[in-house]
């Protein structure tokens, strides 16, 4: 019977698929239908996802036999790639969260998007179509097998994620300096793409090694880690051993897609999006992506503190992850959007997740990974109930008050807020959450206060203070008191469709975290999801100091919280009290800070943006002033003499050589100067001339835009290149 | 001695065709020399005992392709007139870079220790080709006959007129 | 076998720089289409060289070439409509002429 629900794997990301086609293909016109087929597509994957983890469960030694299947794809020289899936306890219990949170989500939508009211969206067909092509993608992720089919996965999530970020493209602000949906697409776009360029190079690196990319082959095979641990990397890891060196470049693409310091600018902005989104791609599944795919090279990684007792690799990604989990948790309590604030929490969580991972708390962070996914969805969901209830408002200084217009969606809030918070022993977040302290907590009581465990440890006790801090702010600000705007006025509770997943997702919120108390609770060999994911990591020993400790801060930060937004509510028009406060010791100027996210974007706008225009007007001036069109000029003259010579050619066809030539330049000079798509074309244009400057000074000029001259430009550079060949 | 012979006239026939296929100043007269060079190769393959191919290289090359090519330049007559240049300004360049290749390609050819084994031919080529075709490479043969629909259809409807 | 194989491959690369030498310097597309004929053309011998000296008893050199016949079908018949087509739009198959893009 698990055989069979094994063999059924490679079906599920099959059903969302299929619905993506069809949609797209045929039922446009159609909204019930295409609701109807992405849904059903989403629960049959559902079903087949549940069994195949229910039979994973099971399984006894999965962790040591990981169940695996795959057929040839494409031949590679002697070798050739594979397809296929992979079930190990971490694909199980990813599996479990994806498909189900995926199917709350596409439910919620149907409420979301209007449909049947007026206000039912004109592209809803296509949402629901880019939806179940992101479940697609995610789906893929995680039951891949090798790495190059979770590389897919993972670009047709980061498509996805830009759609759907944009999905609002025909909005505008009367604000220029607002970031609208389409731009914000194309900054998440961008973004992550700096991510994936090293998550693509740790892959090339790790296929240069190894000849494969499937998990077998590489990272669950012991003999090739060991011996990848003892070869020296690329001269400039500056003595790194490989398999340290390309766990780091295969972070990086998790830096991008899990939205770390120093790439997390993108996320806030990815609010812009339809909540749903928000909710799926940037809280529960797509930004776990990154923090899964960490989880999954986690052998390449450990496999150097076994034989060396420290991994410099491990060190950066704990320090990312905290300096994350903290940075972002103090601009949070700064922020008025409702789903800023969740935006910068998110960010903080999987900061949370990322620097367990680098103090080698596998299990958990793959715990923690799973719960914050059920309740960072329903808090997203219950914002997005919010923003509906008050007409689109998202400002919480103008809501208040909705607790009792909207009871359903301010229970489950309360209840994902309280998980977010750690409220101790009823939630999920606060096992998941203390664990990771614990572990932390553990190795620096082995390791001394200088080490990167002292510092995870104090930065998240920090911000777990925050974080409970800001979600009493939170609830305070948007559900108690008195209304102070007229849209939460006449606020009113959403349908059932949107308020049915939110029921169930509480659920889960508050009762997954029973999988996984510590044995010191429930006796020897009871923690379930240590025993199911990590058998082969020690587990980590409960220590009361730090579950006392966060209890603590979990209750005394809502406390605090509530002390100073609930007890007595803010009116209209009046000042967070805490900017009041710091407004009074002088560190009004730090609460500016916060509330402007401490300048990132202005900080990378007039470095990396500024810079990138400068280089690229730099490359204009070469190319149009200093050497190409002299070089042209040049050119033009041979080709005359040339033509001269032999007396048939036309003195025209070089003169509208070289017009055209300079017209061209003019073009796509022109074309940097007005957008910010100009900065990429500057770019790529620049690099693209430079290099061939560098190789082929002669040919640059011919840049005419024909074929032709594009075709000869190749012909003679390979001559070039295998004349190098020969005489080297 | 007498393959030697044929392999002589038929390679000086296809070189010198297709040298006039890309030199011709009159693009008709082009396109009859390619007729021409197809029958070359053709008469190559038969010297390399693939009779089957030689066929469908007549018929496909001379009977589709190049009669295709001749009615596209007749319909675009305006081009056949004599004063049309009929080569562009990197002409001069682009005959350089293909002469170097070509020495290249012959320094490749002769430098490499082909593993050449001398084998004679199964009999009955053709029904192993047919099984080949529709067993082992299934799938591609699938695949091209829907980039043949796909092409036919793209064909008709880019050339169709637009009202 | 009285003929080397060098030959062949000499005649293919002779006959593939040729048609190289048409598709870099003719002004008019249908010039250009029969230089890649010529080129897939000299693919071809290769093809069926290298299938008759190597190993003529699995036919996979001639399949390819039979598969290389179709793509090269399909190209002129794409190719050959473009050209019409463009040529009825702009009344010119000069590719330096064709230069919509850049206007």
């Amino acid at each position: 019977m698990q055989e069979f629900f094994f063999s059924l794997t490679w079906l599920v990301p099959l059903f969302p698929f299929l619905a993506f086609l069809i949609i797209i293909l045929f039922t446009q016109d159609n909204n019930k239908l295409s609701h109807t087929l992405s849904i059903g597509s989403m629960v049959l994957s559902w079903l087949v996802g549940w069994s195949v983890v229910f039979s994973a469960i099971s399984t006894p030694h999965l962790g040591e036999h990981p169940i695996h299947v795959s057929v040839p794809w494409f031949p590679t020289g002697t070798t050739s790639i594979e397809i296929g899936y992979w079930i190990d306890p971490l694909m199980a219990v990813t599996l479990f969260m994806v498909p189900f949170v995926c199917l709350m989500i596409f439910i919620y939508s149907i409420g979301y998007m209007g449909y049947g009211t007026e206000e039912e969206d004109p592209n809803y067909a296509r949402f629901f179509a880019y939806i179940a092509l992101f479940a697609t993608g995610m789906l893929g992720l995680v039951i891949s097998e090798n790495l190059l089919t979770l590389f897919i996965s993972w670009e047709i999530m980061g498509l996805c994620s830009y759609l759907l970020i944009g999905f609002w493209f025909q909005k505008n602000y009367p604000d220029p300096k607002k970031i609208t949906p389409r731009q914000a697409g194309l900054k998440a776009f961008l973004v992550t793409k700096i991510g994936d360029l090293f998550l693509m190079l740790g892959i090339i690196y790790l296929y240069s090694q190894a000849g494969s990319l499937s998990y077998a082959d590489t990272l669950f095979d012991h003999e090739f880690l060991t011996n990848l641990a003892s070869t020296p990397a690329l001269p400039i890891f500056g003595g790194w051993s490989a398999a340290s060196a390309i766990g780091a470049l295969i972070f990086g693409g998790a830096v991008g897609k899990s939205a770390q310091f120093p790439l997390h600018v993108w996320l806030p902005d990815a609010m812009e999006g339809p909540t749903p989104v928000s909710a799926l791609i940037h809280a529960a599944t797509m930004v776990s992506a990154g923090v899964f795919l960490t989880a999954r090279v986690f052998p390449l990684l450990n496999v150097v503190v076994e034989l060396e007792h420290h991994n410099p690799a491990m060190g950066i990604i704990a320090f990312i992850g905290a300096f994350t989990a903290i940075l972002s948790s103090v601009i949070a309590i700064a922020q008025n959007d409702i789903k800023g604030v969740l935006a910068f929490s998110t960010i903080s969580q999987l900061g949370y997740m990322i620097a367990a991972l680098g103090i080698g708390a596998y299990v958990a962070a793959t715990f923690h990974l799973i719960t914050h996914a059920f309740f960072k969805a329903l808090l997203f969901m219950g914002s997005g109930s919010v923003i509906i209830g008050c007409h689109h408002e998202q400002d919480m200084m103008e809501m208040g008050g909705l607790k009792e217009k909207m009871p359903r969606t301010f229970w489950t809030f309360l209840a994902g807020g309280f998980a977010l918070s750690g409220f101790p022993i009823i939630t999920a977040g606060f096992w998941s959450k203390d664990e990771i302290l614990a572990h932390a907590w553990e190795e620096f009581m082995h390791q001394g206060l200088v080490s990167w465990p002292f510092f995870v440890w104090l930065l998240l006790t920090i911000a777990a203070f925050l974080t409970a801090f800001y979600m009493a702010r939170q609830i305070s600000l948007t559900f108690l008191g008195k209304p102070r705007g007229h849209h939460a006025e006449h606020a009113h509770e959403t349908p059932n469709t949107m308020t049915f997943p939110l029921i169930l997702l509480a659920f889960f919120a508050l009762t997954l975290g029973f999988v996984g108390i510590p044995e010191e609770i429930i006796g020897h060999g009871n923690n379930w999801f240590h025993n199911f994911v990590g058998h082969e990591y020690p587990s980590t020993p409960l220590s009361l100091p730090v579950l006392l400790l966060s209890s603590a801060l979990a209750i005394g930060g809502l406390g605090i919280g509530w002390l100073v937004y609930g007890r007595k509510p803010m009116l209209q028009g009046e000042m967070d009290p805490l900017e009041r406060g710091m407004k009074k010791v002088r560190l009004g100027w730090f609460y500016e800070a916060m509330r402007n996210k401490f300048y990132f974007d202005e900080i990378y706008n007039a470095t990396f943006v500024q810079g990138s225009i400068k280089l690229a007007e730099i490359f204009y001036d070469f190319d149009y002033h200093w050497v190409v069109d002299p070089l042209v000029n040049l050119i033009a003259r041979i080709s005359r003499w040339i033509s001269r010579l032999l007396n048939e050619f036309d003195e025209k066809v070089v003169d509208g050589l070289v017009d055209l030539t300079g017209l061209s330049g003019i073009k796509l000079s022109d074309l940097s100067g007005i957008t910010d798509n100009r900065v990429v074309d500057g770019l790529v244009n620049g690099i693209a001339e430079a290099t061939g400057w560098i190789g082929e000074k002669v040919l640059r000029p011919i840049q005419t835009g024909k074929v032709q001259n594009y075709l000869l430009i190749l012909l003679i550079s390979m001559l070039a290149i295998i004349g190098i060949y020969l005489v080297y | 001695m007498v393959p030697v012979l044929i392999f002589g006239l038929s390679s000086v026939v296809t070189l010198g065709a297709a040298l006039a296929v890309v030199t011709n100043k009159n693009i008709l007269h082009s396109a009859f020399y390619l007729i021409l060079a197809f029958v070359g190769v053709a008469s190559i393959y038969v010297l390399l005992e693939a009779p089957f191919i030689a066929v469908v290289q007549v018929l496909v090359y001379i009977g589709a392709i190049a009669i295709l090519i001749v009615f596209a330049i007749m319909l675009t007559r305006r081009l056949l007139s004599k004063d049309l240049i009929q080569r562009n300004a990197q002409w001069g360049l682009s005959a350089l870079g293909a002469t170097g290749l070509f020495l290249v390609l012959g320094w490749i050819v002769y430098s490499v220790n082909w593993p050449v084994k001398l084998l004679t031919v199964p009999e009955d080529p053709i029904s192993v080709l047919g099984q080949e075709l529709l067993s082992t490479y299934v799938v591609p043969f699938e695949i091209a006959s829907v980039l043949l629909l796909a092409a036919l259809v793209g064909a008709i409807l880019i050339g169709r007129e637009r009202e | 076998m009285a003929i080397p194989i060098n030959w062949f491959l000499v005649l293919a690369a002779g006959l593939f720089c040729i048609g190289l030498y048409g598709v870099l310097s003719r002004r008019n597309a249908i010039g250009i289409l029969m230089g890649i004929e010529l080129m897939l053309n000299a693919v071809n011998i290769n093809l069926i060289t290298f299938w008759r000296y190597i190993n003529p008893v699995k036919l996979t050199g001639q399949v390819f070439a039979i598969f290389v016949f179709t793509v090269a079908a399909a190209e002129v018949a794409v190719g050959l409509a473009l050209v019409i087509a463009i040529y009825r739009n702009r009344d010119t198959v000069i590719v330096e002429e064709i230069d919509l893009l850049k206007e």
